[in-house]
């Protein structure tokens, strides 16, 4: 479970979060939707410890985030925006280097990759090196290093990114295996259908405040759109009026 | 440490199958300084061994005017031609570099002799031009000698001992061992395994941070649940390795090469066994973890691998200045240079070099001097990497 509580961002001048609050369950796929440059990155960053809040807090299984990073650390498993692998090493070596750092027992690595090998269906190329993966690939190999130790929290930023049809495919298929396992899913992405797809919650993000969080449904009902694209922009032209 | 111990040990495999990290690791650096080293020391000795031998080809104007001079000369190995048409042809001559240096003997040098005012001869020469030197140094000597020969002779007439014009006798001994003499030319080594050591480690520092920040691999690196203290400190442990690999490679290249070069004919014999290429190592080792936190500082800087490699070539003349500014000084070894790393390193070299004894106190200094110069700067390096702006 993924609580966030009044975060506040600023880079400077640029204040990039607002004071986000929402809360993502265990067993439910929560969407995080915005225009581009509205936080969601940064809301995402701060769960994931790389960034710290300036005010507001954020608890992952109500471990905090600033006063136990390691330990919130340990409950998620991550792929930043943009993730990239160590080219000279196989696949396979790119998800075992992360299972060391997660600390895990050296018994269960081997057997323990497989596993995730095989669930993100990467045997073709899993002792390749990574050099020349095609985008696909590097997605696949990235998300198993991060799903390796078997993390409560799953936290994805944008991580349909330059996939092509079969590859989102997949994505969305193991984003739900993760939901039936009961696992907490967190993920951006600025299209809306992708997220109308598989949420069952959303919250929409505009200038680096919620405009909107609810359900698919809800969030017809609160705009009266019944398409869910003219829903998202009539919750960002409410956020905007609001200003 | 299990952090620390598996970033190291991934570091070390990635770069091993790099193929930039190994050719700066395991060719650059351990062959770039031998090469050069045998090319300058042939060239050298060439050189000394060819101006000793040969005759020196000097023009004079007016030769007809001092037969006897010219005879004296030519007697001591020195061909004489005749010069340029005169002496503004002469100076033209020299200042274009056409001939290194011209004698002028004037009309009336005989006449001078025969009063016994003193005659005038002029050598006209370019002393900002290092190579002609030699030459010039040659012809003055041979005149002197003349010089002193004609006076000896006219004191001897007037029934006096020329030996009252030498109140003084003066007699060197020179007591530089053939290993002593050597240090000067191999003074130049101990920069040669420092550029090594640095050039081993140069990729895998850049590649560690600025690189792995390109590639996006340092984001979700930093989302793991370890230190990133740990995180670093295994990277700078895996540098130091490729560092100790480099300037191992290069001492023991630098055992062979040595046999190869014509060191005996200058006169020096190098200490350089086995044994010294093992002390030399031990003495090195620790400036690899200067080398290696240097750079990583360095490199945490920049936003990408090419704008790291500029600022990390930087450093790798870091090592240079101390030694630069002491050889410049000829400041001699002390207690308290061993405090400056890279210094303190060249200094014990050039004793090990001389097979002088090693003063273990300034072993000691420069080991824990340079160990906590390297402490301090991965200290540094930690706290950088625990800022939010790594990310960039």
């Amino acid at each position: 479970m993924i609580r966030v509580d009044g975060l506040h961002k600023y880079f400077g001048e640029v204040k990039a979060v607002r004071g986000v609050s929402f809360q993502a369950d265990d067993g439910k796929i929560t969407g995080l939707l915005g225009p581009n440059g509205a936080g969601k990155s940064t809301t995402l960053r701060v769960l994931y410890t790389v960034l710290k809040p300036d005010s507001g807090s954020a608890t992952i299984d109500g471990v905090d985030v600033v006063t136990g990073p390691v330990e919130a650390r340990a409950r998620i498993g991550t792929l930043p925006h943009g993730s990239g692998l160590y080219p000279h090493l196989t696949a396979r070596e790119n998800i075992a280097y992360y299972a060391k750092l997660y600390d895990m027992d050296a018994g269960i690595i081997d057997e323990r990759v497989q596993q995730v090998i095989d669930q993100l269906d990467i045997n073709d190329f899993a002792d390749r090196k990574t050099k020349g993966f095609s985008q696909g690939q590097r997605t696949k190999v990235s998300l198993a290093r991060s799903l390796v130790h078997g993390p409560q929290n799953v936290i994805l930023d944008e991580p349909s990114n330059g996939l092509d049809v079969m590859a989102t495919r997949a994505l969305r298929e193991l984003i739900r295996d993760l939901k039936r396992a009961g696992k907490c899913v967190l993920f951006s992405s600025h299209v809306m259908q992708e997220v109308a797809a598989l949420c069952d919650e959303i919250v929409i993000i505009s200038s680096g405040k919620v405009a909107v969080h609810d359900t698919p449904d809800g969030i017809r009902k609160v705009t009266g759109r019944d398409d869910l694209e003219e829903a998202f922009v009539r919750a960002i032209d409410m956020v905007e009026a609001g200003k | 440490m299990k952090t620390i111990r598996t970033v190291f040990f991934k570091e070390i495999v990635d770069n091993f199958r790099d193929r930039r990290t190994l050719v700066s690791a395991l060719l650059m650096g351990p062959l770039f300084g031998p090469i050069l080293f045998a090319f300058v020391i042939n060239l050298s000795v060439k050189q000394s061994l060819e101006n000793a031998e040969q005759p020196l080809d000097l023009p004079v104007i007016g030769r007809e005017h001092a037969p006897n001079l010219v005879a004296f000369l030519e007697s001591r190995n020195i061909n004489i031609d005749d010069g340029p048409a005169d002496r503004e042809a002469a100076i033209d001559a020299v200042s274009s570099g056409e001939s290194d240096v011209v004698i002028v003997i004037p009309e009336d040098f005989g006449d001078k002799l025969a009063d016994m005012i003193p005659a005038t001869v002029e050598v006209i020469t370019d002393q900002a031009n290092t190579q002609a030197e030699r030459q010039t140094r040659r012809a003055r000597r041979a005149l002197q000698a003349y010089s002193q020969q004609l006076a000896g002779m006219r004191l001897s007439i007037r029934g006096v001992n020329p030996s009252i014009m030498r109140p003084l006798n003066i007699d060197e001994i020179d007591v530089s061992t053939p290993s002593g003499r050597s240090a000067i030319l191999l003074g130049m080594l101990s920069y040669f395994f420092l550029f090594a050591l640095l050039t081993g480690g140069m990729n895998l520092a850049i590649d560690a941070t600025a690189g792995e920040r390109e590639r996006g691999s340092l984001e979700p690196l930093l989302c793991l649940p370890v230190k990133r203290d740990h995180l670093i400190f295994g990277k700078i442990l895996a540098a130091c390795f490729f560092m100790a690999i480099s300037v191992s490679l290069s001492l023991i290249t630098f055992h062979f090469v040595l046999g190869f070069m014509p060191l005996q004919e200058l006169g020096m014999t190098p200490n350089f066994g086995l044994d010294v290429v093992l002390l030399a190592f031990l003495l090195l080792l620790p400036f690899a973890l200067v080398g290696a936190s240097l750079m990583t500082l360095v490199a945490s800087f920049t936003k990408s691998f090419k704008e790291a490699q500029t600022w990390v070539s930087v450093v790798l003349l870091a090592p240079t200045m101390p030694i630069l500014i002491v050889s410049i000084l000829q400041v001699r070894p002390s207690t308290a240079l061993m405090f400056v790393p890279s210094l303190s390193q060249h200094l014990l070299l050039v004793g090990l070099v001389r097979n002088e004894p090693l003063n273990m106190l300034h072993v000691a200094v420069s080991v824990t001097g340079t160990l906590a110069v390297g402490a301090m700067l991965t200290w540094v390096c930690a706290r950088l990497y625990r800022r939010e702006g790594l990310l960039g």
